[in-house]
């Protein structure tokens, strides 16, 4: 790639910092060069964010529908699967897909909901309700 | 406390962390492209049968640690490397380290790394950054993403090294205490061993998913996935693909460039100049990388998407299959002079 050619399209990492190219200057001669982000890239994470986004809003509605536990809205929420999840709380991924039931999930202690809490970054009254804080 | 250390930002996150970490011992001698041509940086998997994030699992990079450890090793520098089960331990040894005055190298999970934006923050636990100091409860980062060094509280950057899932860091720390001189010498025959050990990588592992043979074999899946996943999923596997290929820390059609600035810089070192023209072909490779890459958006944008799109995408890789081929084989069969 050119130096001219590294592109300039404002991403939102670009409002954070520059990234840098390996790019050719005018003898072919390889040297760094910033850039702000590209749209072809910009795009892509747009992409993936969109499929998030629907799956979340699903996750949302099966919760207040009661076919599924708050659990299920933050594991979308955070874009974890059973295994990350069970990573970071300890249960085992049985356990969780127990827990993904509301019935069981009301019955939990408070112990239990914590570890999740914890997972998710949120306390254990947002998650009881789907409440949400940006971080 | 905060040790002397000079923040450099990089085009990727362990050859500049590599970079950083060596540079007081090197000279400042081991460059980026040095450390990841060195380290054998350059590869590409294509795992068909894991998802990550919902899409495909697609590697540009060798596994987390080895680009440090090969890079060292072939330099002759002592590395230094624990892992923790406990996180009490795992910050107690850090920061007897820094009062120590020695930066160190962490490897970390994004996704609780506060300052990156969210857009930016998966589950990716193979990202590198360097601790130089503590301040109050805030310890010193220079991540080599950023333009400017940051911080993290003790309690965010126990989070990012203990992150879970898939290569999870487990606090895993990493430097070298090496005080003495890198000879040139010693950097030729590590350039030599750097080249050989990549075209290995490339060329050499069984199996069609890993090297050239595994960016032919995602040639040749994408022309399939039109039919076998439908329009809305073969989609977003091409947003990963891109994504993988481009973003921050895996950078994928980057890593041609930098491993062609390392070719042209390794020639400073070996005059032969059958090297300034392999790193032509990979400033070839890279080229397509991006032509491949704007293709791609055009069919997860929806401008584009009949199956004669997809094979043009399949297409490409091929084409990209063949030239980093040619490339790695000439680098391969390369009769050094001195």
């Amino acid at each position: 790639m050119k130096k001219e050619n590294v592109p300039q399209d404002l991403s939102a990492l670009g409002k954070v910092t520059k990234e840098v190219c390996y790019a050719t200057d005018e003898s072919g001669k390889y040297a760094t060069q910033l850039s702000s982000g590209w749209d072809v890239k910009i795009d892509a994470l747009d992409v993936a964010w969109q499929d998030i986004d629907g799956r979340i809003t699903k996750a949302r509605q099966a919760v207040l529908n009661k076919q599924a536990s708050p659990i299920l809205f933050f594991m979308e929420y955070r874009l974890m699967d059973l295994k990350l999840l069970a990573g970071y709380t300890g249960f085992w991924q049985w356990q969780i897909k127990r827990h993904l039931k509301p019935e069981v999930f009301d019955h939990l202690p408070d112990k239990k909901l914590q570890k999740y809490a914890e997972a998710f970054n949120v306390s254990v009254a947002d998650m009881k309700t789907i409440n949400v804080h940006e971080n | 406390m905060k040790i002397d250390f000079e923040h450099r930002q990089s085009a990727h996150c362990e050859s500049g962390v590599t970079s950083n970490l060596l540079r007081e011992s090197s000279g400042g001698k081991i460059t980026e492209p040095l450390a990841f041509g060195i380290g054998a940086g350059l590869f590409y998997a294509y795992i068909p049968f894991i998802s990550i994030n919902n899409g495909p699992a697609i590697a540009f990079r060798t596994m987390p640690g080895w680009i440090f450890k090969r890079t060292c090793r072939s330099l002759g520098i002592p590395v230094i490397r624990k892992k923790f089960n406990s996180k009490e331990k795992a910050e107690a040894f850090l920061q007897d380290r820094l009062k120590e005055g020695q930066p160190v190298g962490c490897q970390v999970g994004v996704y609780y790394l506060t300052y990156f934006p969210k857009e930016y923050r998966f589950h990716f636990n193979a990202h590198n950054l360097i601790v130089y100091g503590k301040e109050g409860d805030n310890y010193l980062i220079s991540d080599p993403i950023m333009e400017n060094p940051t911080t993290l509280t003790s309690y965010e950057l126990e989070r990012v090294r203990f992150a879970k899932g898939a290569l999870a860091p487990k606090g895993q720390l990493y430097y070298t205490q090496y005080q003495g001189e890198i000879k040139d010498e010693r950097i030729r025959a590590a350039i030599k061993s750097g080249i050989k050990k990549n075209a290995f990588n490339m060329l050499g592992i069984p199996g069609p998913f890993a090297g050239v043979k595994g960016i032919r074999f995602t040639g040749n899946q994408i022309k399939k996935w039109r039919d076998k996943l439908g329009l809305d999923k073969a989609k977003l596997y091409l947003a990963q693909l891109v994504r993988m290929q481009e973003e921050i820390g895996t950078g994928g059609g980057g890593f041609r460039y930098i491993y062609a600035a390392f070719l042209q810089e390794a020639h400073a070192y070996l005059p032969q100049d059958d090297l300034l023209e392999i790193s032509r072909l990979f400033t070839q490779a890279g080229d397509k990388w991006r032509t491949a890459a704007v293709h791609a958006a055009g069919i997860y944008k929806g401008r584009l998407g009949s199956q004669e799109d997809f094979n043009i995408m399949g297409n490409y890789l091929l084409e990209i299959a063949g030239l980093e081929k040619e490339a790695f084989i000439r680098l391969k069969n390369i009769k050094w002079q001195s």
